[in-house]
C-alpha cells in the first residue's frame, strides 16, 4: 500500500513538473525516510504521522497555499545516501523544507547541505545533540539523550547502588551512555560496568550474559528502538535476570510503544524516562491515538516517533502559516525559535530559542498492564520543560 | 578462577546454540550451493518463510510446536518445488551471474511480500511452556529453549549427515553434480533428483528460520541482514562439503560469542577479521573440494 501512495505521490510531482506550473504559493516540504533497510520499522512510524498529519490538518493553509510533500527513502542508517537524496530534493526539487530522519548520522551528513542552501530542517526523531551547534538552520522536534538518561540516572541513584550501562554502539547510544553516567554518579552511585552492542547484532545474549555475571543492582539499556529494543528484552528474559533480582531501565527507546505488545510480561516493571508514552491520558494523546488507530487500525499503537512526526509537520504548518506562504528561511527560523506547541500528544513543549532544540516534558514511566495490554504508564512528570542537559553541562565548560 | 571457568561454560553454552542456529539455517544453502552448484543468494527467503509459517501457526492457529515445525520444513519445501519448476530449473548451469541477478530478485521480492503480508514489526514467538525457562545444569542455569536448539539440531544434522554421505541418494546426488551426463546415461533422472534435493535444501532452511526465529528475529529484512552470515558459513567452511560448514558454524558462533563476553569492544567486526584470515590462509574454505 505505501509503495502505491508513493507511486501516486511521484507521479503528482511528475505530473507537475510537466505542466511547468512552477506555483508561487506551493510549498514544498521533503521528507526523508527509512523505507527499506533494517530500520523500515522506525521509518513507518515517520510515514505514518506524517500521512496523519498531512490528511487530519493538510488544509490549515492561508487561502491559496498549498503544501506539496515529497517523500524520499534513506535507505536506514546510512550516511552517503541521504545526503545524495537530500541533496537532489534541494537542487532539483527546490524543496522549501527539509523533514524527517529516524537516524543521527544522516541529520549529521546533511548539517552542511542545510547551512550552504539555507534550506531549514526539523528533526522528527534524529537524536544526536551536537550535531545542531554548527548548524543555524537546523530544529528539533523530537529529543535528546540526555533529557531522559540524565534525569533517570539521579532517580536511579535513589533507589540502587550498583549499575552496567548497555547501550547501542553508536553517537545516541554513546550519549546515554555519559548522559545516565553523569546523573548516577552525581547521586552516589556506582557503574560497575558498561557494554557498547554493535547496531548490527543478532543475538543479545552473550551480552546480557556478561551483565548477569558482573552482578549489577540495574541495568541502564539505551538502543534505537525496534528489533534491538525486542532482541535485548529478549536476552533479558531468556538468561532470567528479573530472577537474578536485576532490574531493567532506559530511555523510552528499549520497550517503545508498538514493540512492546511484542515484548511479553517480561518488559512489566521495566521503568524508563521518556516524552512520549502511547497510554497517556492526556487529552491531546487520546485524540491522537484515536485517530491514528482509526485511520490505520485497532491493533497499531503510535510511538514516539510517529508523534515526533507529527508535531515537526505542526512546526512546518506554523512556519507557512505565519509567513502566508511566501517561506524565506531566515524568517522561518527566526519562527521556529520561538514554535511552542500546546496541542502536542506528548504534552506542552517547545524549541529552545538558544540551541533550536526541543525543550520537553519527561515522564517516568513504568510497564504495566491496562485492560491486559502491556503499557508505559506514566507514574511521575519529572518536569515539563527539560532543556537538553547535555548542552546546559556543555556550557559550563 | 571458579567465576572464570562458570563464565567459559556459559560462553561455550551460547556459542553452540548459536553456531547450531547458523549450521541448520545455512546447511540448506551448503546444499544448493555447495552439491548442487547453483548460486541461490535467496536462500534467506526460504529461511524467513519458514519462520513466518511458525509464528503464524503458533499464534494465529494454536498449532502444536512440533507439528509447527514440522509444517514449515514441508510447507517451504513444498513452495519451493514450484518455484525450482518455473524458476530455477532454467538456470541450473547457467554462469553464476545470471543466477545471483534472479536470486537477488527473488529477495527483493520476497522482503516487499513480507513486508505487505505482515507489517514491519519482528513477530514474537509463543513458545510452549514446556521450552520456557531454565535449565539447571551444575549450578549454572541455561534457557531451555537452547538446550532443545543444540539437542533437536544434532539430531537433523546426523541425519542428514547420514542421508548424504551414506546413502545411495546422497550418492547418486554427488555423482549427478560431478558428472550430469555420465548420471543421466546410467539411468538417474537427475532432473527429478535435483528437484527432490532442492526442495530438501530449501525445506532444512524452512526449519532453520523456524527454529531460529526466537533468537535470530523474523522481520521482512531478514533474507538480506542475514545472507552474510549464511555466506560467511558456507564459504569458511568450504563448497560441496556437509562437514566444513558445520565446523565453520561452531567456530564462528563459539568465537562470536567469547568475543562479544570478554572483549565487546571488538564484538562487531571480529567475525569479518576472522572470515578474511582463514580465506587467506585456505581460499576453498576449511574442508573445501572446489573453490
Amino acid at each position: 500500500m505505501k509503495f502505491l501512495s508513493f507511486m501516486r505521490l511521484g507521479a503528482v510531482v511528475s505530473a507537475l513538473a510537466m505542466a511547468g506550473m512552477a506555483q508561487a504559493q506551493t510549498v514544498k516540504i521533503g521528507f526523508l525516510s527509512s523505507y527499506s533497510g533494517a530500520a523500515a520499522a522506525q521509518g513507518d512510524q515517520l510515514d505514518k504521522g506524517v500521512k496523519l498529519y498531512m490528511k487530519l490538518n493538510g488544509d490549515k493553509l492561508p487561502p491559496g497555499v498549498k503544501v506539496e510533500v515529497i517523500t524520499r527513502d534513506d535507505t536506514g542508517p546510512n550516511p552517503d545516501t541521504a545526503k545524495r537524496v537530500a541533496q537532489e530534493l534541494i537542487v532539483r526539487d527546490k524543496v522549501n523544507f527539509l523533514t524527517g530522519f529516524v537516524w543521527t548520522p544522516n541529520m549529521a551528513a546533511i548539517a552542511p547541505l542545510t547551512t550552504e542552501a539555507k534550506v531549514p530542517f526539523i528533526s522528527m526523531n534524529a537524536a544526536g545533540a551536537r550535531i545542531m551547534n554548527n548548524a543555524p538552520y537546523m530544529a528539533r522536534v523530537s529529543f535528546t539523550l540526555w533529557q531522559s538518561a540524565y534525569p533517570l540516572g539521579q532517580w536511579a541513584a535513589k533507589k540502587y547502588k550498583k549499575a552496567y550501562t548497555a547501550v547501542s554502539d553508536f553517537a545516541p547510544g554513546h550519549e546515554a551512555e555519559e548522559g545516565f553516567i553523569k546523573g548516577f554518579k552525581e547521586g552516589g552511585g556506582e557503574i560497575v560496568g558498561s557494554v557498547r552492542v554493535p547496531l548490527a547484532n543478532p543475538d543479545f545474549v552473550p551480552f546480557m550474559q556478561r551483565i548477569k555475571d558482573a552482578k549489577p543492582d540495574v541495568i541502564f539499556g539505551y538502543n534505537p528502538a525496534g528489533k534491538a529494543a525486542s532482541g535485548m528484552m529478549k536476552a533479558y528474559a531468556d538468561l532470567d535476570l528479573p530472577k537474578a533480582g536485576i532490574k531493567y531501565i532506559g530511555t523510552g527507546d528499549i520497550v517503545t510503544d508498538e514493540e512492546l505488545q511484542g515484548m511479553g510480561d517480561v518488559a512489566l516493571g521495566v521503568t524508563t524516562v521518556h516524552h512520549y508514552s502511547a497510554a497517556s491520558d492526556r487529552p491531546s494523546n487520546k485524540a491522537f491515538v484515536a485517530a491514528y488507530r482509526k485511520e490505520y487500525g485497532e491493533d497499531h499503537t503510535p510511538g514516539f516517533m510517529a508523534v515526533g512526526a507529527w508535531d515537526a509537520m505542526d512546526a512546518i504548518f506554523y512556519a507557512i502559516r505565519e509567513q502566508a506562504g511566501k517561506v524565506d528561511p531566515d524568517k522561518t527560523m527566526e519562527l521556529l525559535k520561538k514554535y511552542k506547541s500546546t496541542t502536542s500528544p506528548r504534552g506542552a513543549f517547545s524549541i529552545d530559542p538558544e540551541t533550536r532544540d526541543v525543550i520537553n516534558p519527561e515522564y517516568l514511566r513504568e510497564v504495566r498492564k491496562v485492560n491486559g495490554k502491556l503499557a508505559n504508564v506514566e507514574i511521575e512528570t519529572i518536569g515539563t520543560a527539560i532543556k537538553d542537559p547535555m548542552k546546559e553541562a556543555d556550557k559550563k565548560k | 578462577m571458579d567465576s572464570f571457568f562458570a563464565s567459559l561454560i556459559s560462553v561455550a553454552f551460547h556459542g553452540l546454540a548459536y553456531g547450531m542456529i547458523l549450521y541448520v539455517i545455512s546447511v540448506g544453502l551448503s546444499i544448493t550451493m555447495g552439491l548442487m552448484g547453483f548460486t541461490n543468494l535467496a536462500h534467506g527467503v526460504f529461511a524467513m518463510a519458514g519462520g513466518y509459517v511458525l509464528v503464524t501457526s503458533l499464534s494465529k492457529f494454536n498449532i502444536p510446536f512440533p507439528l509447527a515445525l514440522f509444517l514449515s520444513f514441508s510447507l517451504i519445501a513444498l513452495v519451493s518445488v514450484v518455484l525450482e519448476k518455473l524458476l530455477y530449473q532454467r538456470l541450473y548451469g547457467a554462469i553464476e551471474l545470471e543466477q545471483v541477478l534472479l536470486t537477488i530478485g527473488i529477495i527483493y521480492i520476497g522482503v516487499a511480500c513480507a513486508r505487505l503480508t505482515f507489517g514491519t514489526l519482528q513477530q514474537p514467538v509463543v513458545l510452549p511452556e514446556y521450552l520456557r525457562g531454565q535449565f539447571s545444569l551444575l549450578g549454572r542455569d541455561f534457557p531451555a529453549y537452547r538446550v532443545f536448539i543444540i539437542c533437536f539440531s544434532s539430531l537433523i544434522i546426523g541425519g542428514l549427515w547420514f542421508g548424504v554421505e551414506r546413502t545411495i541418494w546422497g550418492a547418486m546426488v554427488r555423482a549427478s553434480v560431478d558428472h550430469g551426463a555420465m548420471a543421466q546415461s546410467i539411468g538417474i533422472n537427475t532432473k527429478r533428483l535435483f528437484t527432490i534435493t532442492f526442495a530438501l535444501g530449501s525445506g532444512m532452511a524452512g526449519l532453520g528460520g523456524a527454529l531460529g526465529a526466537d533468537i535470530v528475529a523474523i522481520q521482512p529484512t531478514y533474507p538480506l541482514e542475514q545472507l552474510v552470515f549464511f555466506l560467511i558459513v558456507v564459504s569458511v567452511g568450504g563448497l560441496g562439503s556437509l562437514k566444513g560448514p558445520f565446523v565453520a558454524a561452531l567456530l564462528i558462533g563459539v568465537t562470536d560469542t567469547a568475543c562479544k563476553y570478554w572483549i565487546p569492544e571488538l564484538g562487531s567486526f571480529f567475525i569479518y577479521i576472522a572470515t578474511i584470515a582463514l580465506l587467506l590462509w585456505r581460499p576453498a574454505g576449511l574442508f573445501g573440494k572446489r573453490s
